[in-house]
């Protein structure tokens, strides 16, 4: 098994924090694992994204061009990466500030609103974990238990009184995930 | 009585310093190098702390001193002495570890390096010679140059409108709240030969200490570079040097005077 | 027992350097290595080995520092990119000169000038060739991972202390800033200073006690002097050449064409070689992995065997020429490679692979240089 996937969005999204806790969780379950994100002045407002690569094989290129996954939380992410999508892959979005929908045909296309969902829960900042909770619907690739695991592993002890409530926007996000249908294409 | 019996340790007044290699220096004569490389190394040697003394020799007319000086010595690249001399004093914290350095070293290509080795308080020592011109490369002038004054990259004299004063980078650092002595001496004559010593023993036993820096200027002279006589130059930096470097503590024991 | 950790490539090393005993690291913020800096301040190893941990006025004077430390047979390390290693080139050149033992990181990013804090691999030159004035040479390791971050610390060390000379660690903005897996080994104990005077009192300056004084200098007036300084720096590096040069070979046994590439590039250009693979392309990789001393021979002995090959570098061809000295021109070399922080994809390399050499039948390798760049 070898999943590529990209994640972008805003800075501030909590789009390489997401990375980082499904890189944590492969590790989890003895995969190799890389997360390479863009960094730099890009970051501070701008569009931050990361790709992850989750494999039982030995990792070449963390580097790449074209995905399994993309999860696309803004519009100009939206208008990068949509066409990076491998033929029969994935491409998961948050709604939220998407004027310009999906087109592809080709490809699975699912929305979640992480956003939404966040601020109902109480908490803007846990949207990312309800995309990642989206996504472990889509592709079930790490076991929740391993999810868990890895933030206990990637998050500061002060912070672990919050893993529950990300296990419960996982949660939110699976059962929230709803496909999404291509009816026109310019 | 034959001579023999006058030479016993009780007669004797004076004797080449010890810590002096023997090796003939380089140095012009009439030039003030000498005499505070002497000064260093007798202070060191009255101290007993040869086994624990590490110096840093710079890129200028003292860049040899470890030709002369009979310690263990490192030497820096130009300015970077004092850069040197904190990881040295950092990773031994108990040794005596020195830097000896003129003034185009420590006060134009290496004031980055001397402002923030003070300003953190290095526990070293500087002995910072500033005879107001690169003597090495053949008497350019030097940012301690005074005003008027001719050298061979300011011939028709120094012009502050065009080239900047003359850098009291002494009173720069004693600002510095790292910095917990600094005095201006002269090696010129016996009397202010024996002040200069005691400054620089007092620099070294401020090491014991861990208060921070100890910084010694010595207002030398530069007799081949300023073009006159070693007598005429010593005259010349009376009249000329004291007035603007005045010698005398300038910050004793972390106090401003 | 080895730790398992998920971290960036630039704290892996900084982690690693606590743990291979390093005495102490001077260095300046600058991006995209300053995570090294700050990884080190948050650790607070002075706590953990009693490692100095100090932030310098400027690259020069970190440098510097590191030169100080070296001249006391301390371990000692800074790290810094593009920009800031053009300044500390100063002190490297003195280090070689005077004989001094230290590690120098740069995580590369593109340039010239202030360039892009982006990856590059555009001081190959720079850290090949010199980089600094005079006669000398860095050991340079290149490493490709995280992993390799971690492990070429210790790696880097024990070569500057066997050949007492500066090593550097030749990175890049991507090994530094990714994440991977890495096995960090157990806390080695710093040497004591009573180890240190016992096995380099012959040299370093720890204090002139029952032995004649030790200098450090690079400096010696007599020409004859500074003459035997240079041959003796020589035979340095042709030992080093004997006895410490280290690359990787991927799928090299049937290979028709092969990529030559280091560091971030060999990633990329695995994955590449994986791709061409599938379309039925028999290519292989050559990974230098040592820099200098270069893997002349091994390249001479593959140019009897592939058609091509194909320098993969993120600069606008430097490597390239090490390729071509090596193969002696019994075959064509050519570069490919992305620069200004772009970063070529599998995808990019596989294609130039196929233009430029593989349906390229009248490639000469001395007309390649203009087209190698868009």
């Amino acid at each position: 098994m070898t999943e590529e996937i990209i994640i972008a969005g805003f800075g501030g999204q909590g789009v390489l924090s997401m990375g980082k806790i499904l890189a944590y969780s492969g590790i989890m379950q003895d995969q190799e694992v890389s997360w390479m994100p863009s960094y730099g002045p890009e970051m501070r407002g701008g569009t931050a994204n990361v790709i992850v690569i989750l494999s039982d094989e030995r990792i070449s290129s963390p580097y790449l061009k074209a995905f399994d996954t993309a999860i696309i939380l803004n519009q100009q992410s939206m208008d990068k990466f949509q066409e990076t999508v491998k033929p029969g892959g994935v491409l998961l979005y948050d709604p939220n500030g998407i004027t310009i929908h999906p087109t592809r045909t080709d490809i699975e296309i699912y929305q979640i609103e992480g956003n939404k969902l966040a601020i109902d829960m109480g908490n803007a900042k846990i949207s990312n974990m309800i995309i990642l909770g989206a996504f472990l619907k889509i592709k079930p690739i790490v076991k929740l238990d391993n999810v868990i695991e890895g933030l206990k592993k990637s998050l500061p002890e002060r912070y672990h009184h919050l893993i529950p409530l990300n296990k419960e926007a996982i949660t939110k996000g699976m059962a929230g995930l709803i496909p999404f249908k291509v009816t026109h294409k310019d | 009585m034959e001579v023999l019996d006058i030479i016993k340790p009780e007669n004797q007044v004076f004797c080449k310093t010890k810590l002096m290699t023997g090796c003939s220096l380089s140095y012009c004569p009439g030039c003030g190098h000498g005499t505070a490389h002497n000064l260093t190394m007798e202070v060191i040697d009255e101290m007993g702390i040869v086994e624990d003394t590490i110096g840093v020799a710079p890129v200028g007319c003292s860049v040899l001193a470890y030709d002369f000086m009979n310690v263990d010595m490192t030497q820096a690249a130009h300015g970077r002495a004092p850069a040197v001399a904190t990881a040295i004093s950092r990773l031994w914290p108990e040794k005596y570890v020195f830097t000896y350095q003129g003034d185009g070293d420590l006060a134009a290509i290496g004031t980055a390096e001397t402002i923030h080795a003070c300003n953190r308080g290095e526990n070293i020592v500087i002995i910072f010679v500033n005879n107001g011109i690169y003597g090495m490369t053949g008497g350019q002038m030097a940012p301690t140059t005074l005003e008027g004054m001719k050298s061979s990259t300011s011939p028709y004299g120094r012009d502050i409108e065009t080239m900047g004063s003359p850098l009291k980078i002494t009173e720069l650092i004693a600002n510095l709240p790292g910095v917990y002595y600094v005095t201006r001496q002269s090696v010129h004559t016996h009397k202010h030969v024996r002040k200069a010593k005691k400054a620089i023993r007092k620099a070294f036993e401020n090491i014991k200490l861990r208060k921070g820096l100890s910084f010694v200027e010595i207002v030398s002279n530069c007799n081949s570079g300023w073009k006159m006589t070693p007598t005429e130059s010593n005259i010349w930096m009376e009249e000329n040097m004291f007035p603007y470097f005045p010698l005398g503590d300038i910050k004793v024991d972390g106090k401003l005077k | 027992m080895a730790e398992l950790k998920l971290m960036k490539g630039n704290e892996a090393l900084a982690e690693a350097a606590i743990r291979v005993g390093v005495d102490g690291y001077f260095g300046y913020p600058i991006t995209p290595q300053t995570e090294i800096i700050e990884y080190l301040m948050t650790e607070q190893p002075e706590k953990r080995t009693g490692m100095v941990v100090l932030q310098a006025e400027s690259e020069i004077a970190a440098i510097s520092m590191v030169y100080g430390a070296a001249s006391t047979g301390k371990k000692a390390m800074t790290s810094s990119s593009s920009p800031g290693i053009s300044l500390k080139l100063e002190g490297i050149s003195y280090m070689a000169g005077a004989e001094l033992p230290g590690v120098i990181v740069n995580v590369v990013r593109g340039g010239p000038g202030l360039g892009t804090i982006q990856p590059s691999q555009a001081d190959y030159f720079q850290s090949v060739k010199g980089g600094g004035h005079g006669d000398y040479k860095l050991y340079v390791l290149a490493p490709s991972s995280v992993q390799e971050m971690a492990d070429f610390v210790e790696d880097a060390f024990d070569i500057a202390f066997k050949y007492r000379a500066p090593v550097l660690i030749l990175s890049d903005g991507l090994i530094g800033q990714m994440m991977e897996k890495v096995y960090l080994k157990e806390q080695k104990p710093r040497m004591t200073d009573e180890e240190i005077i016992e096995k380099y009192g012959d040299w370093a300056v720890t204090g002139k006690k029952g032995r004649e004084r030790n200098i450090i200098t690079s400096l010696d007036l007599k020409s004859e002097k500074m003459e035997a300084r240079v041959h003796r720096l020589m035979k340095k590096y042709a030992q080093m050449e004997k006895e410490d040069m280290r690359y990787e070979k991927t799928l090299c046994d049937d290979a028709e064409y092969l990529i030559v590439a280091y560091g971030s590039s060999a990633r990329i250009s695995q994955k590449a070689v994986e791709l061409g693979r599938k379309k039925g392309i028999k290519v292989g990789l050559l990974r230098p992995i040592t820099l200098f001393p270069y893997p002349k021979q091994p390249l001479f002995e593959l140019a009897d065997q592939v058609k091509g090959m194909l320098s993969v570098e993120l600069n606008a061809g430097q490597m390239v020429e090490d390729v071509r000295l090596s193969v002696e021109h019994k075959v064509p070399v050519a570069h490919f490679g992305r620069t200004g922080g772009i970063i070529h994809t599998p995808e990019e390399i596989l294609e130039a692979l196929e233009q430029k050499i593989i349906n390229n039948g009248s490639i000469r390798h001395y007309k390649t240089r203009e087209p190698s760049i868009l």
